[in-house]
């Protein structure tokens, strides 16, 4: 449970909003809910929706829209390639190829150890340093620019062996 | 230029520490605002500089000021801190090197209109940032720069960040209130517009963090010190994004009305690999296309030239596109990108952006017809003027300046 896991941070969420909306804390709260299993679950959302005061289906619905929160669970890391048009221009669609042939997966998919998740993501706001992805994990959310096959591989290495993230 | 107004980091070193930012000035502006000017006398200075927002719109920022409702209270600050247009990367720069001067905008926003609470809204991927910015908060509370009884008077201001989730749509201002209020990021009907009825139903400015890092500046020095940068209805210096089919991409800031030349080959040293420049997307994907002829390469970068050559400045980011860029594989990328981040509101843009991705990703596989060349034209037209916001007319704008300057990429 949240407000037993994580008090003081969720005392903290709701102190940032006029105390009659406290429906503006399920963002933050699913970002805390998503810091204990990579995804939210079920019962995560129905806490949220009642720390609230709101429908978990209207949490539910907020888990739906925004693509960073997800409701089931995928590799611990979600190694996500931004392939909009200005990093595509600098080689981002056959560095994800390249990439996703390396470890053996299709886009979308889990290498088999559970450790990494390959996605293809809009807009990252880095188009002068592509190709780049950005690491998501339930402890937040890293970048890594100009970025070849070679120093994408040594990323994921590190992330095996349970290095910090460079 | 001798002197950056914006991307200060780049002249001063480390000044992204509270102290070092002190030592340059930084906060003066905002003390002396709150303890000599009134609000409305700060909004005049704002007002006479010129400046206008930098997130796209260009609407006059002490104008927006100025609207608020002065009979409804209370009133916030929102700083838009949602950079997700493709091509875009320079509010990011400004926080993560310069975020002192970022935030001493945000307070003097809020002074102007009264406000004791704002709020910064970054897109989910600013993670770091606004764990950085956190911090930042929490030192200025510890100068005695933001709290209750500011500089012993009877102000208090409070600033608060709120990460987005990965939503495009988010950018739009009343989605970003939606957003913020725990909702779906969808935008409002308006009017009412902010000003009147915004974040929690009360009066609300919303600005660009870029905009809001111009204003200590324009305070500490003058509104006209500021008026000699740029043109007559484009004051001021801007980041232009450059990125695509250049050799040196990267932020630049310039003076409004410096030419796409300037910026494409004398900064950014032209297009790479023996290509030629086939056209220009000066306001990212949202863009129009330009055909990059020599009149284009001179045009100025300001808020009336663009419109020239039938396109718009936007927030400047500058996507140069070379000639082995056919424009089918173009549009199905900024198709791509408008078909996921249609918020799913309104008909026409939901099932448009839909329905034009698939045809573009048929043309590029070259499966398509002349009929289909023909339906995309039509479904784009069909978007047009029919939305509650302009997402769905930035997907097409792409479409149809394709279609009818680059006839050529989809004939055979």
């Amino acid at each position: 449970m949240l407000a037993e896991k994580y008090p003081d941070e969720v005392a903290a969420i709701l102190a940032k909003y006029p105390p009659d909306h406290k429906r503006s804390a399920v963002m933050p709260l699913l970002y805390l809910a998503q810091r204990q299993e990579g995804y939210v679950t079920k019962a995560a959302m129905q806490e949220i929706a009642d720390i609230c005061g709101i429908q978990v289906t209207e949490v539910a619905s907020v888990v739906g829209f925004y693509s960073l929160y997800y409701d089931r669970p995928a590799g611990k890391y979600r190694l996500q390639v931004c392939t909009d048009l200005p990093c595509a221009l600098r080689g981002a669609d056959e560095f994800l190829a390249q990439l996703c042939q390396n470890l053996g997966i299709q886009l979308g998919e889990t290498t088999p150890d559970g450790l990494i998740t390959i996605e293809a993501v809009t807009c990252l706001a880095g188009c002068d340093k592509a190709p780049l992805f950005q690491v998501q994990s339930a402890d937040g959310l890293t970048y890594h620019e100009n970025q070849n096959l070679a120093s994408a591989l040594a990323t994921i290495e590190a992330l095996r062996r349970g290095e910090q993230q460079p | 230029m001798s002197e950056y107004l914006l991307l200060r980091h780049r002249d001063i070193p480390n000044i992204a520490q509270l102290a070092v930012y002190r030592q340059h000035g930084g906060f003066e502006a905002f003390r002396r605002a709150v303890t000599t000017m009134t609000p409305d006398a700060v909004t005049e200075v704002v007002k006479a500089s010129g400046l206008r927002g930098r997130g796209g719109a260009g609407f006059p920022t002490g104008q927006k000021w100025a609207f608020m409702d002065k009979n409804n209270w209370p009133h916030y600050v929102v700083a838009n801190a949602d950079e997700s247009e493709p091509g875009t990367f320079k509010d990011r720069e400004i926080m993560e090197y310069n975020p002192y001067q970022f935030l001493e905008g945000v307070m003097i926003a809020a002074y102007a209109v009264q406000a004791h609470v704002a709020y910064i809204y970054l897109r989910g991927e600013f993670w770091q940032i606004a764990r950085r910015l956190d911090e930042c908060i929490a030192e200025l509370h510890a100068a005695g720069l933001l709290g209750e009884h500011l500089f012993g008077s009877d102000y208090a201001l409070r600033l608060y960040t709120h990460l987005g989730a990965g939503a495009y749509i988010c950018g739009e201002e009343t989605a970003m209130l939606e957003s913020i209020e725990g909702k779906l990021g969808q935008p409002r009907l308006r009017p009412p517009f902010p000003p009147f009825f915004g974040l929690f139903g009360k009066p609300t400015v919303v600005n660009n963090v870029e905009t809001l890092t111009n204003v200590p500046l324009i305070l500490a020095r003058g509104a006209e010190w500021y008026r000699s940068f740029g043109t007559e209805k484009s004051r001021g210096v801007k980041i232009f994004s450059l990125s695509g089919c250049v050799n040196r991409p990267g932020n630049y800031e310039l003076p409004l009305g410096t030419t796409f030349r300037e910026l494409i080959v004398g900064r950014g040293l032209g297009v790479p690999f023996g290509h030629k420049i086939k056209a220009i997307m000066p306001a990212g994907a949202s863009s129009s296309l330009i055909v990059a002829n020599d009149e284009a390469l001179d045009t100025p970068m300001d808020y009336e030239s663009v419109p020239r050559l039938g396109a718009q400045l936007g927030s400047a980011s500058v996507i140069v596109i070379d000639d082995s860029v056919n424009m089918r594989w173009l549009l199905s990328k900024t198709l791509r990108f408008f078909k996921h981040e249609s918020c799913g509101k309104c008909t026409p843009c939901r099932e448009g952006t839909y329905w034009m991705s698939h045809i573009a990703e048929r043309l590029v596989a070259a499966r398509a017809t002349a009929a289909d060349v023909e339906l995309l034209g039509n479904v784009a037209r069909q978007i047009k003027n029919k939305c509650l916001c302009a997402l769905g007319e930035f997907s097409i704008e792409a479409v149809i300046s394709a279609l009818e300057r680059f006839p050529q990429d989809f004939s055979g």
